[in-house]
């Protein structure tokens, strides 16, 4: 067993998804991501189980394992009691423990996810905020969600949101001391750090690619990632 | 058809649900998309059942999107977890209620977690008490606002105004339900169903009145697999999902689709209008969509809310269809007001779908 598969093992979610799969396919016959993309569950198991870490490597640097939607359906079906989901989400954070996510065109998506929901949530509480739901960004919303954007406090208040106000419910404002206990939170617990090496990794792979990146997420390098599709990932390409 | 069998082995995946003293936290998701829902959440069992349901302001998002976009450590998830138990320690509550599914799933599997481990949750307490100075204790009971619902099914029934039956021809309204992954896809014991037997929402769907169509992707995912959706180049998984559960439900003509997850009921909204304007398929009768619901906006429908009042106006498919064949009144023109009765403007109508 090499360093990686060691590294793999400390994670409780590895622990508890993996026990001993016999290869029978279940998982990907019930797997919408096994529908769309070029991916098994499956094979991802069967890798794990040869405890390679070369083979490891190059899985921790694929688009494959990126490709989950984390929707657990391969849990309940397997007869073994296996998790791939939660296989999935063990390999992912090593991947980026690693900085090996910045070597796959999915991998590197991770950067517009940590600098939406990941700033969302320190800096508003949230995950999602419809102030930054842009419609231009989310043609698939529609022209109702353009509407109540465009009216956004008007229709919050109509149905009874407290938007941005202070007090209890729907998008209240929250408190200053719970956003500075949410950041002392993630500063604790590893979250920091990880957002920190979402940036470092990515800083360096814009700057092999040649493509710009500063803090806006306008600019070129979180573009490119928000929106690059190789057209290689699904089954008919 | 004899269905005592059935109803025999549903009782088998019935799960314990406080009767009172909630402390209650919110979903990102459907305060977003759907603030109407949390506020008719709130009327019903605070105003109409007279429960006691605490919220304290200083809760937070779980974190739950940010774990499953995979750029929140478990770690982290779980303290932050822990902070919510500890304010509902705090409050005195023992009753922890949800008002969303990925935060539902993402506190079972804390709690499987915490049990399987218990050196993890003395970890995680140490966490929290350095970052916050905050203790907790874990919840008695948790359950999903879903859950409250249809524990008190019959009581909604009885307070009813309309009932899900086609006024015109007398038959039952067809629905199909869609109870999201996380509801019950791991720990199927933590939900009433389970993973199998999805009852949760056909519960309340047979209790007012409609009847549950069993179509052959009932348990697909709608598609948002988190970073499939959140990254506009993943977006194509996302609308394949929505779109293989719309042309296997099509055939049996379902009135409307009932949610269980906040998520879900915005992609099968969203996903019918993008599927329009790209394809030119509707999905409903005569260039009409499917109308999607949460189970409070039910409930309120039910109890005879007004639509507006629920926020139905910010559905992108239009909900009148099924509004006239229950017998719903509602006023076309109040639909796009804003609080003081102030004219918003208008939509624009999609190229495809018919708009009311």
């Amino acid at each position: 067993m090499g360093l990686l598969y060691n590294k793999l093992t400390e994670d409780i979610r590895f622990v508890e998804g993996l026990k001993a799969c016999l290869n029978c396919g279940t998982c990907t016959a019930i797997c919408p991501a096994a529908e769309f993309y070029n991916y098994q569950p499956r094979l991802i198991v069967e890798i794990l189980q040869t405890h390679d870490d070369e083979k490891i490597e190059q899985l921790l640097k694929s688009d494959t394992i990126w490709y989950c939607g984390e929707c657990m359906s391969c849990v309940t079906r397997c007869p073994r009691g296996n998790a791939p989901g939660l296989l999935i989400t063990a390999l992912r954070s090593l991947s980026q423990e690693m900085g090996y996510f910045v070597e796959s065109e999915k991998g590197r998506q991770q950067l517009a996810i940590k600098r939406t929901v990941g700033e969302w949530i320190l800096n508003y509480g949230y995950c999602l905020f419809p102030a930054n739901i842009l419609p231009e960004l989310h043609p698939e919303q529609g022209p109702v969600w353009e509407w109540e954007h465009a009216n956004l406090e008007d229709v919050m208040q109509r149905l009874g949101a407290n938007y941005q106000q202070t007090g209890p419910g729907v998008l209240r404002k929250i408190p200053q001391e719970a956003l500075d206990e949410i950041r002392r939170i993630f500063d604790e617990t590893g979250g920091t750090a990880r957002f920190d090496k979402i940036e470092k990794f990515s800083r360096q792979k814009a700057e092999e690619m040649g493509m710009k990146l500063d803090e806006k997420n306008s600019c070129e390098y979180v573009k490119h990632i928000y929106t690059a599709n190789n057209k290689n990932h699904t089954q008919s390409k | 058809m004899k269905i005592e069998g059935k109803r025999s082995i549903w009782k088998e995946y019935q799960k314990e649900i406080a009767d009172d003293h909630y402390f209650y936290v919110r979903s990102c998701v459907r305060q977003n998309f759907f603030p109407g829902s949390e506020k008719t959440f709130l009327r019903i069992f605070r105003d109409e059942m007279n429960k006691d349901i605490f919220e304290n302001p200083s809760h937070t998002t779980c974190s739950g999107i940010g774990y499953h976009g995979d750029i929140v450590p478990f770690e982290t998830a779980m303290t932050m977890v822990a902070r919510q138990f500890a304010l509902m320690t705090e409050a005195g509550y023992k009753n922890f209620v949800t008002s969303c599914i990925t935060s539902f799933g993402l506190y079972t599997e804390i709690l499987h977690t915490w049990h399987q481990f218990p050196e993890v949750e003395e970890r995680i307490s140490r966490h929290l008490k350095n970052a916050t100075g905050r203790e907790f204790h874990i919840p008695e009971n948790l359950a999903h606002a879903s859950d409250i619902t249809y524990k008190f099914r019959k009581e909604i029934a009885e307070k009813g105004k309309y009932r899900l039956v086609n006024r015109f021809t007398g038959e039952p309204l067809k629905a199909v339900d869609h109870i999201g992954c996380h509801y019950a896809r791991m720990f199927p014991e933590k939900g009433i169903g389970g993973a199998e037997y999805p009852y949760v929402l056909t519960g309340m769907i047979e209790e007012w009145g409609g009847e549950v169509i069993d179509y052959p992707e009932r348990r697909h995912c709608c598609g948002f697999g988190f970073r499939q959706y959140l990254i506009q180049a993943n977006r194509g998984y996302s609308i394949a999902c929505s779109k293989r559960k719309f042309d296997s439900m099509k055939p049996f003509k379902p009135d409307f689709i009932l949610t269980n997850c906040p998520g879900c009921p915005m992609f099968l909204d969203r996903w019918q209008y993008a599927i329009s304007e790209m394809e030119g398929i509707t999905y409903g009768e005569n260039g009409q969509g499917i109308p999607v619901l949460t189970y409070e906006e039910l409930a309120g429908m039910i109890l005879g809310y007004d639509p507006w009042d629920l926020g139905l106006q910010v559905h992108q498919v239009p909900i009148e269809p099924l509004l006239d064949k229950i017998g719903i009144p509602y006023d076309p023109a109040s639909k796009f007001l804003g609080k003081e009765g102030k004219f918003l403007g208008q939509p624009n109508a999609p190229s495809f779908l018919k708009f009311y």
